[in-house]
């Protein structure tokens, strides 16, 4: 399903980057996914499931989320962090500033085999396996 | 610590009533002595011009609306930058300089006390600390309080002592030196998008007016014995015809004078000596100041001078900085602060061929050639709203020469300088007049007793000029004049040589000066038992966190001074 | 032995609130009262197990601790011999802190940049060109009856801005919730969103758009379409209406605007409207600053160098050109060969072209906890944390300077920021002789 993604902050976000960020709360509310209800449906996955994110510049799977902030069809929110970067647009038009809301993605559901990464993980897979 | 004689210099005190004698100078432990060992430096300052360190009472240096006025233009910056130095740190100019580039410049020119006249209470941590990166020289801040909520209102109900002892708190509690006015009570309709356009007109809300507001201010300034008088920037700035308001706000406080001392000390009046009724036939209202300013002994001006060049408004004038927007169409910041005040910046460029800028900068030398008593006049260009303050050196030249004048008239709008009754004043200031304009006048009217001269017991600031006095004919030689003004031979502060020829070579923190007002503590304590809960209504911060303790203050100056209450 | 410190400053968002009561017991907070549940869970976890106490460097892979002079002579070391390094984060520190920061990226001829790159910097390159009208946040609690948030959701951002600033705050002039209207402009219904008077939905990066439009029905211009970025057309003059017809309104904006397509020109247009809107009634806008220094960033090195970020010292001087001396571009061309990074994770909130860089070089890491970003550092030096074990001197997000306090003493061996900053300086300027 093609989607618009937005990146931003949530209140589990920003109270979990102060347990820290290799916590697994921290984990837990970030590595998310929150859609529109009835694009979940459309979809056929329900919450808690895993789903893939592609965009023109990376893919990330994470768990799906039934959005609280609801009706926004063909709108899906991750929050900031290392799994959204892995897919925002760097281009900042010379603004100093990228691209973190408003990018073209793809959404579908997860094979069983496509875990999510840990924040380590997420780093490694960046650095090519350093 | 160390000891320098300046020797054979020509010497310019006007508080010791020093015109020009040759004879040395005596400098020991930061302190002007009367004499010094053998052991002592030696600057051979033959030929040369000895003055105390000027002292600036009046320059927009530091502070929130500065530092808007910085991020605001970066164009302004590009092109005029310091690279760093083994002594400085490097920076930007033009007309809002980043600190360190400040304090070196105003070093440079033989500077050593500038005062920030402008300070919103509730921000003035930030003054401060912009105050403490500024180097070399001392400074202090006015505090705004002109459309200051618990003073209209203290106003309204006719509580006379309690609002003394609330500006004595305040004054203590932001480390701030002087009573300031900007506007009154027209920043504060100005909260509601308004206008107040004349002295009797009541402010929304408040139902108090401008000259009330006015004279409440000079009544507690003489009850606390504060150092300087109220510093006020009228209504109307800016507007054509405004030259009344001035006169009818010096007159407002005729009869507050203590002892025929200035009750009023009104800043940058070349802004608000606009005669005529519109921009086409805007004229000079300087001759009419100057008679009443002649006329008066409780009034001091300084002049606010325009020196035709791109620079930054900035005032807390908010209405007046919209209008300016709207004149000139160019980006435009205000900022309104709770309770208090506001504040505007608006970069302009003042044009000689423009007939309305050549007016404006024909009053501004009117006004200090017509004034007969040089003590009365501060020179100032109201950095930078007139131009900024490394063109004071082109101020002094059009002062002490009329062919300076001259020059500059030929280039004028045409139109500007037939209404001008400038071409026909031939008055030239002479170098000890100059003193009293930058450093002798200002010092005193500042009540600081140990600027400003060159007496025993001084601070050692010193600046010691390339001119050479006996030869000099400052009317033919003016171009002589800007130079030696624009760099001194050496800036001295606090006895230590911090500048030589236009170079740094020792940089130094400054100290700050603030008024520790003293009131009755029963006054004090009823006044603050109930102010607590209207601070916790109109403000957003709690009082506690208003406060700026003396410790924040990098190198503290407190002035005591006792109230009559 | 307890004892209650009240008008206690929090530092996590540019609110800065500074009514926290805060109880302190045996050397440890126990309670805070006042915080929001972001605030609350900094208290609650600033000393838990992500909290790093020894200096650490990094050999051969792995971390080694080691002792405060050993990391810091390491750091120095590897910024005196860089030929362009790069000093980035401080949000979350003092202007003091930040002050010296800047004196190193001097000292170095490297570059300083702050989180503002990725947050408002947008916006700031808005003011340069249009100006900004704007007020303190009293002067909304007091006067405001028109309250906008505009791709702001302040209910997860700045979650006591509207009690203590906004809508359910008590002023001189607004007493009740029902003297203000509150107007919601994003692209989802928000939590914020929830409680609006009004809600308008824009379509994703059609900000700009709507903006627009709105500034032509502010000046009583038609608008041609019936619909501009998925908004009817008459909800746009209704909402137009309301601007022009308030006492005092206000526009807080926030990265919905900045982080969108058009990014410093949707901000120009809104500070245009606002500026416009003034022609007809008193108008504000403030940007809704996120970290709780990130705004006394901009103002310290802005008095100090004259620009309020990205600012690079490689030529001796200051100079500044968002684009080319700002952080993402600058990692992105992989121009920097050495990284001070103070208070703040770029690691985990950088996209991938500019992460891939900062993993290839030496990077040294100033933060009370551990990171993404600790994890790739050569060098971790363990700081105090402002607001709670060190003082120092923040900037609301409408530029009001409050100190916060020092609440209780931090563990053993750590120093300050503005101490190791300091330390490095020194150390710098002893190689570079």
């Amino acid at each position: 399903m093609k989607v618009k993604l937005i990146t931003g902050r949530s209140l589990q976000q920003g109270a979990s980057k102060e347990v820290g960020k290799l916590s697994e709360e921290y984990f837990n509310n970030v590595a998310i996914c929150e859609l529109d209800p009835s694009d979940m449906e459309a979809l056929n996955i329900s919450p808690g499931q895993n789903i893939v994110l592609k965009t023109k510049f990376g893919e990330v799977v994470l768990k799906a989320v039934k959005s609280a902030q609801a009706p926004h069809k063909g709108i899906v929110f991750i929050p900031y962090g290392p799994w959204a970067n892995l897919v925002v647009d760097p281009e900042t038009h010379g603004s100093g500033m990228p691209s973190f809301k408003g990018i073209e993605a793809e959404v579908f559901p997860a094979k069983k085999e496509d875990k999510i990464l840990t924040l380590k993980e997420v780093l490694e897979k960046i650095s090519g396996g350093k | 610590m160390s000891e320098i004689l300046i020797k054979n210099g020509f010497v310019f005190d006007p508080l010791n009533n020093i015109n020009g004698e040759k004879m040395d100078i005596f400098i020991k432990d930061g302190k002007i002595v009367e004499k010094v060992s053998s052991k002592a430096k030696v600057i051979d300052a033959s030929n040369m011009v000895v003055m105390p360190g000027g002292v600036d009472i009046h320059s927009h240096i530091a502070g929130s609306k500065v530092n808007a006025g910085r991020v605001l233009r970066p164009e302004d910056h590009v092109k005029d930058f310091e690279v760093k130095t083994k002594v400085t740190r490097s920076g930007v100019g033009y007309s809002v300089p980043s600190t360190f580039t400040t304090g070196y410049r105003y070093a440079k020119m033989g500077y050593t006390t500038v005062f920030e006249p402008a300070t919103p209470p509730l921000k003035t941590r930030h003054t401060h600390e912009e105050l403490r990166d500024i180097p070399i020289i001392d400074k202090g801040c006015f505090a705004l309080l002109g459309n200051n909520w618990f003073i209209m209102e203290y106003l309204k109900e006719d509580k006379l002592e309690e609002c003394a002892a609330y500006v004595s708190w305040l004054l203590n509690a932001i480390k701030g030196y002087a009573i300031k006015i900007v506007n009154p009570g027209g920043t504060e309709a100005w909260g509601w998008g308004k206008g107040i356009s004349h002295l009797d007109e009541e402010v929304p809300y408040f139902n108090v007016t401008p000259k009330e507001i006015v004279r409440w201010l000079c009544k507690i300034n003489n009850i606390l014995n504060l150092p300087h008088p109220i510093h006020v920037h009228t209504n109307n700035l800016g507007k054509p015809g405004n030259y009344v308001t001035t006169i009818e706000t010096m007159d407002a406080v005729k009869d507050l004078s203590k002892n025929g001392e200035a009750s009023i000390h009104v800043t940058h009046v070349q802004f608000n000596g606009f005669a005529g009724t519109s921009w086409l036939n805007l004229a000079s209202g300087a001759p009419e100041i100057a008679d009443y300013i002649n006329k008066n002994a409780h009034v001091e001006i300084d002049i606010g001078q325009v020196t035709f060049s791109d620079t930054t408004t900035m005032t807390a004038d908010g209405p007046f900085q919209y209008i300016l927007y709207l004149l000139s169409r160019e980006k435009w910041v205000n900022a309104d602060v709770e309770a208090e005040t506001g504040a505007g910046v608006v970069p302009f460029r003042y044009k000689k061929s423009n007939y309305v800028n050549a007016i404006q900068w024909g009053i501004g030398l009117e006004l200090a050639l017509l004034v007969k008593d040089p003590w009365k006049i501060h020179m100032t260009t109201d950095h930078p709203n007139g131009g900024p303050f490394t063109h004071y050196p082109k101020v002094i030249a059009w002062l002490m020469s009329k062919k300076a004048r001259e020059k500059t008239l030929n280039k004028i709008n045409k139109n500007a300088k037939r209404r001008l009754d400038l071409p026909g004043i031939d008055r030239e200031y002479t170098l000890y007049e100059i003193a009293i304009i930058t450093r002798a006048a200002t010092a005193k009217s500042l009540g600081l007793k140990n600027k400003g001269h060159l007496g025993v017991g001084a601070d050692a600031d010193v600046a010691i000029y390339n001119l050479n006095y006996k030869s000099l004919d400052p009317s033919k030689d003016y171009k002589l004049i800007k130079k030696a003004f624009k760099q001194t031979a050496y800036t001295i502060k606090d006895g230590e040589i911090v500048a030589k020829n236009g170079e740094i070579i020792a940089s130094s923190k400054g100290k700050i000066y603030w008024v520790n007002s003293k009131v009755a503590e029963d006054i004090q304590e009823s006044m603050l038992n109930n102010l607590k809960m209207k601070f916790e209504e109109y403000y957003t911060v709690k009082m506690e966190n208003y406060i700026i303790n003396e410790s924040y203050l990098h190198k503290s100056f407190m002035l005591n001074v006792q109230s009559e209450v | 032995m307890e004892k209650i410190i009240n008008n206690v400053v929090c530092t996590v968002c540019g609110c800065c609130c500074d009514d926290l009561e805060v109880k302190v017991k045996d050397g440890k907070i126990v309670e805070v009262k006042n915080a929001c549940a972001v605030s609350l869970s900094k208290f609650q976890n600033y000393n838990g197990k992500e909290r790093i106490v020894k200096p650490l460097i990094k050999e051969n892979g792995e971390f080694k601790e080691c002792d405060l002079k050993e990391a810091i002579e390491k750091a120095s070391k590897i910024l005196a011999e860089a030929k362009y390094p790069l000093i980035y984060g401080l949000s979350l520190t003092s202007t003091e802190a930040i002050g010296k920061a800047v004196e190193l990226a001097e000292a170095l001829g490297g570059v300083i940049d702050n989180t503002t790159s990725v947050c408002h910097g947008p916006s700031l390159i808005g003011v340069h060109d249009v100006g900004l009208v704007t007020c303190t946040l009293g002067e909304v609690k007091n006067r405001a009856d028109l309250i906008i948030y505009w791709g702001s959701n302040p209910i997860f951002s700045h979650p006591r801005h509207l009690t203590r600033y906004t809508v359910f705050s008590r002023g001189k002039f607004r007493r009740e919730r029902g003297e203000r209207k509150l107007v919601v402009v994003d692209v989802r219904k928000t939590a914020t969103a929830k409680l609006a008077d009004i809600f308008i939905q824009v379509t994703p990066n059609q900000d700009y758009e709507l903006i627009s439009a709105l500034r032509m029905a502010v000046k009583g211009e038609e608008i041609y379409l019936n619909e501009v970025a998925g908004v009817p057309t008459s909800k746009i003059e209704e909402l137009a209406d309301l601007m022009i017809s308030c006492e005092f309104g206000i526009l807080f904006f926030g990265l919905g605007l900045t982080m969108s397509l058009g990014k410093s020109r949707n901000i120009d247009a809104a500070l245009s409207l606002v500026r416009d809107l003034n022609e007809r009634t008193k108008f504000l806008i403030m940007p809704m600053r996120g970290h709780y220094n990130v705004t006394g960033a901009n103002e310290v090195i802005a008095w100090q160098t004259g620009y309020p970020f990205a600012v690079d010292f490689s030529q001796g001087y200051p100079r500044y050109n968002p684009g080319e001396t700002t952080t993402i571009e600058l990692l992105t061309r992989g121009e920097c060969d050495a990284a001070l990074i103070v208070g703040s994770d770029p690691i985990a909130h950088f996209p991938v072209s500019a992460v891939k860089h900062l993993m290839k070089i030496p990077v040294i890491t100033i933060d009370p906890h551990r990171s993404a970003t600790t994890l790739i550092s050569t060098v971790v030096i363990p700081t105090v944390i402002t607001g709670i074990e060190a003082e120092g001197t923040v900037y609301r997000m409408d530029g009001v300077p409050l100190e916060c306090k020092k609440l209780v003493e931090p563990p053993l061996g750590l120093k300050s920021d503005e101490e190791i900053i300091n330390e490095i300086l020194v150390n710098v300027k002893k190689l570079k002789e």
